[in-house]
């Protein structure tokens, strides 16, 4: 092995599992510590784990999870699929917008879904289940479908000239190449309902709670650390099990297969039964991404009794409800995503390519994972002792933020260009290496351009990840400087027409602002001299 | 393979920069005071000119989260603090952040000023800055349209005609819920309320989950709100917010309290122990009872000013209403009995 490669080994591994073991392992685990101390000694703590009621919490947190990640890819593969194999006018702002709902608080979907459901279906586990889908529809979409449209087709077309029917040819040969995106996406969705709280609150109605929500009861409410930190563990536990089957899964069925720029392989839909797929998948989406979006934007116009650009005119100015004018917190998310991006996107692709290289079980791929499943009322704790003296006082330190937005980012900038890296064609490395090339001009040559795709996908969506402010970010300090989701709570959270107006508007713009960075990020392409 | 490193290694160059500018950016010094409190905190800018020209101190909030939060957070830093001032424990969590040892105590000359009876701590280890009481709110039109006599105390509420009316928050999950259970507790007494919550139940009272939902959704008196319940727990504020952000504003107010279901909320500042700027900290907690900022609370956190020599905005001398005698329990009690009042109220009404 060349120095070259042993360092780029290094530093592809090791940066990763650094920033991991700082931000996320040593704060957790200082918390965990704590916690499990509290209250005398490290006792047994298996008083916690024997009420029937964390029992029933544990089961429902699973269950629903598990159904809401079925949901959502039911609704969400129809369209997967033909974003992954047809072009049409359009396409760009049809995967920009998908994402928009994924970015919204919860509370604000929570609201409109209450407004919109049927009476009777309004609350309980039907309401938790369809929002759960509303938001993650956009991770199934976009990493399968990011993954489908740069798979190369000419095998399928071969299975088919050899006589092979077209569910045959899906069967065995597409989705053998497709399953470690559908794995990926399935083990994203199933964490982000596993960790839901706020939804499952509000559109569950008294009587629905999840682990995550349990432990933010048993920390915050009733102060009782280790019961937190003992729930905390089997949330975990359940993480730990659920990352490692999907791994399992993806090692087992993931074929090599070639990939080729996304332009050559799509291709416009031309019988009427194509069209017809086309039009139908998309229209099913629409409708239901469309809907809960609609109502947001009908009532930021909601003013005096008719409809008004009121609530939009007073973002400019001062306001009593935040320490800036509402343009400002716009600006600060845009400064804070925009650092996250960068941190997600070069910590992410670096374990990209370690994930990629690994012949073994991936545990890097799975340590990466875990943030997306912890705790974040734990890990939120957990900075505020972990990080309380020098040289490590990084209490009040603003850059915490997007280092916390990263975190949770980074799973995805992996599970989006790991696929990728993975299935570059080693035969055309060989061949370039062979013809002379240096392994940094292979890489910058033939993995940029191959990568170059999901890389650009991989920054809009750790983009709007981090303007959504997922897990540890709303509990961890923050100087006064409010970003978007910040201030949209603060408005909804008093009275008065205007303010929930303006909540609404602001939510409107988040929408906006997360569309269009995903259209410019979709609109972007590595060129062969590995600039964008 | 050079150029790749050399992109990489900027990169990472430029991330750590960032983080040891920042890092030093956030280091102390005494120039500058940190205010650690909730995220519902709010003080207009030239307000906190005033304290910044006054003193030389440079003002500094740090926001951690909702007020359950941020005590804990104080909690699990008692001693290292993570700044000099701690603002937004209120009664109903006070014992538990006396009990964490959180505070050194401070007695402010501007307590003179001060309602003694809001005063909860003979050692001045917290300092009252704001009170603000939860109560029903009404829909002042429904009942004029139904021709029905809008409820004038908790009594009213079990009665067949408010059936199907009010609506609650879940007390486990919402401070202006909790705040409400122990409105019900401090009026029918310790053996009384499970009796009181049984009817409510047999009313068909609405349990949802935060105040958000309970005011914007399902309360009929919100401007634009499609809700159907003219019952809600809210503020004493809420009203004069109904005129304010109202367009045009109305003349009287949409919406009016029911005086004697309020329950009051006090909220506490206090000098963190092992502040790192402790006189700055003490005038900190002076200028928070000084008339300047007192006078701001009302129209920023929509709450009442504690110095009697602050003078009320005009919407909330005409709109809003100060309880004469709020309902009240002592925060030891609270503290003592609040989880098991929760699971009991649970047990009553959601089971």
């Amino acid at each position: 092995m060349s120095d070259t490669s042993r360092l780029w080994r290094a530093l592809t591994y090791g940066v990763p599992l650094a920033f991991l073991a700082l931000f996320f392992v040593y704060p957790l685990a200082t918390i965990l510590a704590r916690g499990l101390r509290s209250n005398g000694s490290l006792a047994s703590p298996l008083d916690v784990l024997t009420e029937p009621l964390t029992r029933d919490v544990v089961w429902f947190t699973i269950w629903q999870a598990l159904a809401s990640t079925v949901l959502t890819f039911a609704i969400a593969l129809p369209a997967a699929y033909v974003l992954g194999r047809y072009t049409f006018p359009g396409r760009d702002v049809v995967r920009a917008l998908v994402v928009v709902p994924f970015v919204l608080p919860t509370v604000v979907v929570a609201l409109a879904f209450l407004a919109i459901l049927p009476a009777g279906l309004e609350r309980g586990w039907a309401a938790i289940l369809i929002a759960h889908a509303f938001f993650n529809v956009a991770v199934v979409v976009l990493v399968v479908s990011t993954f489908w449209s740069s798979l190369d087709r000419r095998v399928s077309e071969a299975a088919a000239t050899l006589g092979a029917g077209p569910w045959r040819s899906f069967r065995e040969i597409t989705l053998p190449l497709l399953a470690p995106a559908l794995a990926a996406a399935a083990a994203i969705v199933f964490l982000f309902s596993f960790t839901s709280f706020g939804i499952v609150l509000i559109l569950g109605g008294p009587g629905y709670s999840t682990i995550e929500a349990e432990i933010y009861n048993q920390a915050v409410r009733i102060f009782d650390l280790r019961a937190a930190a003992v729930l905390s563990l089997v949330q975990l536990l359940c993480v730990g099990v659920a990352v490692w089957i999907t791994l399992r899964l993806e090692a087992r069925v993931a074929v090599k297969g070639g990939l080729r720029s996304e332009r050559d392989l799509l291709q416009r839909p031309r019988t009427v039964r194509e069209k017809a797929v086309v039009g139908g998948s998309l229209g099913v989406l629409a409708l239901f991404l469309g809907f809960p979006l609609a109502v947001l934007v009908e009532r930021s116009f909601a003013v005096g009794g008719g409809h008004g650009l009121d609530a939009y005119r007073a973002l400019a100015r001062p306001t009593t409800a935040l320490l800036a004018t509402p343009w400002e917190a716009v600006v600060n998310s845009v400064v804070y995503a925009g650092a996250a991006t960068v941190i997600a996107v070069v910590i992410g692709s670096l374990a990209a390519f370690a994930v990629a290289s690994s012949k073994g079980p991936r545990v890097l791929d799975g340590l990466l994972m875990l943030p997306l499943g912890a705790s974040a009322v734990m890990l939120g704790f957990g900075f505020v002792i972990a990080f309380d003296r020098a040289p490590l006082d990084f209490r009040a330190a603003p850059w915490i933020v997007p280092v916390v937005q990263a975190l949770v980012a980074i799973p995805f900038v992996v599970r989006i260009v790991a696929p990728t890296v993975r299935a570059i064609d080693e035969r055309q490395r060989e061949a370039a290496a062979m013809l002379g090339a240096s392994p940094g001009r292979v890489r910058r040559e033939i993995d940029l351009p191959t990568i170059g795709r999901a890389l650009a996908v991989a920054a809009g969506f750790a983009f709007a990840i981090s303007l959504g402010e997922f897990g540890a970010t709303v509990f961890i300090a923050r100087p006064d400087s409010p970003t978007l989701p910040v201030a949209i709570f603060r408005f909804l959270g008093r009275p008065g027409e205007l303010n929930a107006a303006e909540a609404y508007a602001l939510a409107v713009v988040l929408m906006a602002v997360t569309a269009i960075s995903m259209f410019v990020a979709g609109r972007l392409r590595i060129r062969r001299n590995g600039w964008i | 393979m050079k150029k790749c490193h050399k992109a990489l290694v900027a990169a990472l160059v430029g991330v750590l920069a960032f983080g040891g500018f920042a890092c030093t950016g956030g280091s102390e010094s005494p120039t500058d005071v940190v205010l650690v409190t909730h995220d519902s905190f709010v003080v207009s800018e030239d307000v906190k000119k005033v304290f910044e020209n006054e003193t030389g101190l440079k003002l500094r909030i740090l926001q951690t989260g909702d007020a359950g939060e941020t005590l804990t957070k104080a909690l699990l830093t008692a001693g290292n603090p993570q700044g000099d001032v701690l603002f937004g424990v209120d009664n109903t969590l006070l014992s538990r952040a006396l009990d964490g040892d959180v505070f050194e105590p401070y007695e402010s000359p501007a307590l003179a000023d001060v309602d003694a009876r809001l005063v909860l701590d003979p050692e001045h280890r917290v300092t009252p800055i704001d009170h603000g009481e939860v109560c029903l709110n009404v829909d002042k039109a429904w009942f004029a349209d139904q021709g029905v006599a809008p409820p004038r105390s908790l009594d009213d509420l079990d009665d067949p005609r408010y059936r199907k009316l009010l609506v609650v928050q879940n007390p486990a999950t919402s401070s202006p819920g909790l705040a409400f259970l122990l409105a019900t507790i401090a009026r029918y007494g310790e053996g009384g309320w499970q009796g009181y919550w049984r009817r409510l139940r047999e009313n068909d009272v609405l349990v949802v989950d935060g105040w958000e939902e309970a005011y914007t959704v399902r309360f009929s008196g919100a401007a634009g709100s499609r809700g159907d319940r003219p019952i809600v727990v809210s503020y004493a504020s809420s009203p004069p917010a109904e005129v304010i952000f109202r367009t045009p504003r109305p003349t009287t107010a949409p919406t009016a309290v029911v005086e004697d279901s309020c329950f009051r909320q006090i909220e506490f500042a206090g000098v963190l122990r092992g502040a790192r700027n402790e006189d700055g900290a003490r005038e900190l907690v002076d200028f928070m009872l000084s008339k300047p900022f007192q006078e701001d609370v009302p129209l920023s956190m929509f709450v009442f000013p504690v110095n009697r020599e602050a003078i009320l905005p005009p919407e909330f001398v005409r709109f809003a209403v100060v309880p004469e005698r709020p309902l009240d329990l002592p925060p030891g009690e609270i503290e003592a009995n609040r989880d098991d009042w929760i699971k009991e109220w649970t047990n009553i009404v959601v089971r």
